[in-house]
């Protein structure tokens, strides 16, 4: 895991790879929901493989359903990475 | 057909470019798609023609349907997102020989490269040979029966028959059909070239005395067929209409099409029967046409042997010629360059036919395009197609009546 791993980091990892998914740049925000983004399911799993490997941390199926919003999804990452 | 089935709307995107229009034109231009001896939509950027989100999630050959598509549905004058019927009586069928190959590739480089947590969810979706169907589906919200035939270079034919036929059951009021391709892969093209079916010269030259195999194209072709008195009923501009459908199997050999043709003639039989036509009756054969030596020899004596002393007297022509062998999407893409040639009343060129083969001695159409010649006052052909596997699909179009 990169030393200079901050929340804000992973905040606009999060945001580069959902607009890489389809997403409006415009609409990226903490509460924007994945639903009113169009990010789905398979969008997920992908997020998924890109924090494996940028910062080692597992998002599971399990917890897919739990992640409503950006905001969520970015706690999580940065809670598993320790940040 | 028990009930009339009208076309409403066409798309195409070919190595002549975007446009059923640019096929036609540029084809009876003499223009050719082919360069290095391969057949490429190499002006075709998904970005142009799709969301961003769903071009990322279409494989090429999706992406090629769903230009085709939405230039079909622009023209049959359908909303992007609500057919004029009821939405689950409006079926969906996209045939393909492949499928998404190159995601295949993709997907198995990444997984030999970085193992399977690498490998992305989105590949098989993707990949599946009923994606492109699905995602028309999808995009202008079409409930009714809709998959994929996969039945190798007819697939393209045997969608527009099946969607005519679902139609004439009445299970539909209209299906948005075709065929798409895009299998520009490595493997492909050594694959076929084992087989000693592509061309070593690079050169389609269907029914020319020196025609060595096929070139490999890629792109799809859509078509918005209706019922009749509905498509009427709401005032929609009629452009073509499906007479007839003949489909048959060879059962012969994996590859090879049958010596005399004897199955595609049945085929051609069947399609004219379906139509409760008449060899006379038919101004135009949109050939298979291949440039391979078998196909074009098999397909020479099936029209005689269907249409007898009238095989004589009708242009045949091959798009083959300018754009190489769209496999999965020939059948269509040639279906709606057959519309546009009978809306037209004329029998486009087979590009650089030369040399006359001594067994192959019927009218090619070789020195740029010709007026139809038209008995009975209304435009009429058919437009042949036939897969590897013995898989024969023959379809009989008439101009708008």
């Amino acid at each position: 895991m990169p030393e200079t791993v901050t929340r804000e980091a992973i905040q606009t990892r999060v945001y580069d790879a959902l607009e890489e998914f389809g997403a409006e740049k415009g609409d990226l925000a903490p509460e924007a929901t994945f639903e009113a983004l169009d990010v789905d399911s398979l969008d997920l799993v992908e997020l998924g493989q890109i924090v494996q490997e940028e910062y080692g941390v597992e998002l599971k199926g399990e917890d897919m359903p739990k992640l409503k919003t950006v905001g969520d999804a970015v706690d999580m990452i940065a809670e598993r990475a320790g940040v | 057909m028990e009930k009339r089935i009208v076309i409403t709307g066409i798309g195409a995107v070919t190595p002549l470019g975007a446009g059923a229009q640019t096929l036609h034109a540029r084809w009876c231009g003499g223009d050719s798609g082919i360069a290095d001896g391969f057949a490429r939509c190499d002006d075709f950027t998904p970005e142009d023609h799709l969301p961003r989100k769903l071009a990322r999630r279409s494989d090429r050959f999706t992406q090629l349907a769903l230009a085709a598509g939405a230039e079909a549905l622009e023209q049959a004058g359908w909303d992007v997102d609500a057919p004029p019927y009821d939405a689950d009586r409006v079926g969906c069928i996209v045939g393909t020989g492949i499928g998404g190959i190159g995601t295949l590739l993709e997907g198995y480089d990444v997984l030999n490269e970085y193992g399977a947590q690498k490998v992305s969810p989105l590949a098989i979706p993707l990949m599946m040979s009923n994606a492109a169907a699905a995602a028309l589906a999808m995009r202008h919200n079409l409930r009714g029966v809709s998959y994929a035939p996969t039945s190798a270079c007819a697939a393209g034919a045997h969608s527009i028959g099946a969607a005519a036929r679902a139609i004439a059951a009445g299970d539909c009021d209209a299906v948005v059909t075709g065929g798409s391709e895009a299998a520009h892969v490595s493997i492909a093209h050594a694959a076929f070239g084992q087989m000693d079916a592509l061309s070593d010269s690079g050169i389609s030259r269907p029914f020319d005395a020196r025609r060595d195999g096929f070139v490999m194209g890629e792109g799809a072709g859509i078509l918005v067929l209706e019922d009749a008195d509905m498509a009427e009923a709401r005032g929609a501009q009629i452009l073509g209409e499906i007479l007839g459908y003949g489909a048959s199997s060879d059962a012969h050999h994996l590859t090879a099409p049958h010596g005399e043709g004897e199955g595609a003639a049945r085929a051609i039989r069947l399609a004219l029967k379906d139509a409760g036509l008449e060899p006379e009756d038919i101004a135009y054969v949109n050939a298979h046409g291949t440039s391979t030596p078998l196909n074009d020899a098999a397909e020479t004596k099936a029209i005689k042997a269907a249409l007898g002393d009238h095989a004589a007297n009708v242009p045949i022509s091959s798009v083959k010629s300018v754009i190489g062998h769209l496999l999965g999407a020939a059948g269509a893409v040639e279906a709606v360059a057959t519309v546009l040639a009978l809306h037209e009343r004329v029998a486009p060129p087979t590009v650089g036919w030369e040399q006359r083969d001594a067994e192959l001695d019927l009218d090619y159409v070789p020195d740029g395009p010709r007026e139809l010649n038209i008995p009975n006052g209304r435009a009429i052909a058919l437009s042949n197609s036939f897969g590897f596997g013995g898989h024969n699909a023959v379809l009989c179009i008439g101009a708008s009546a």
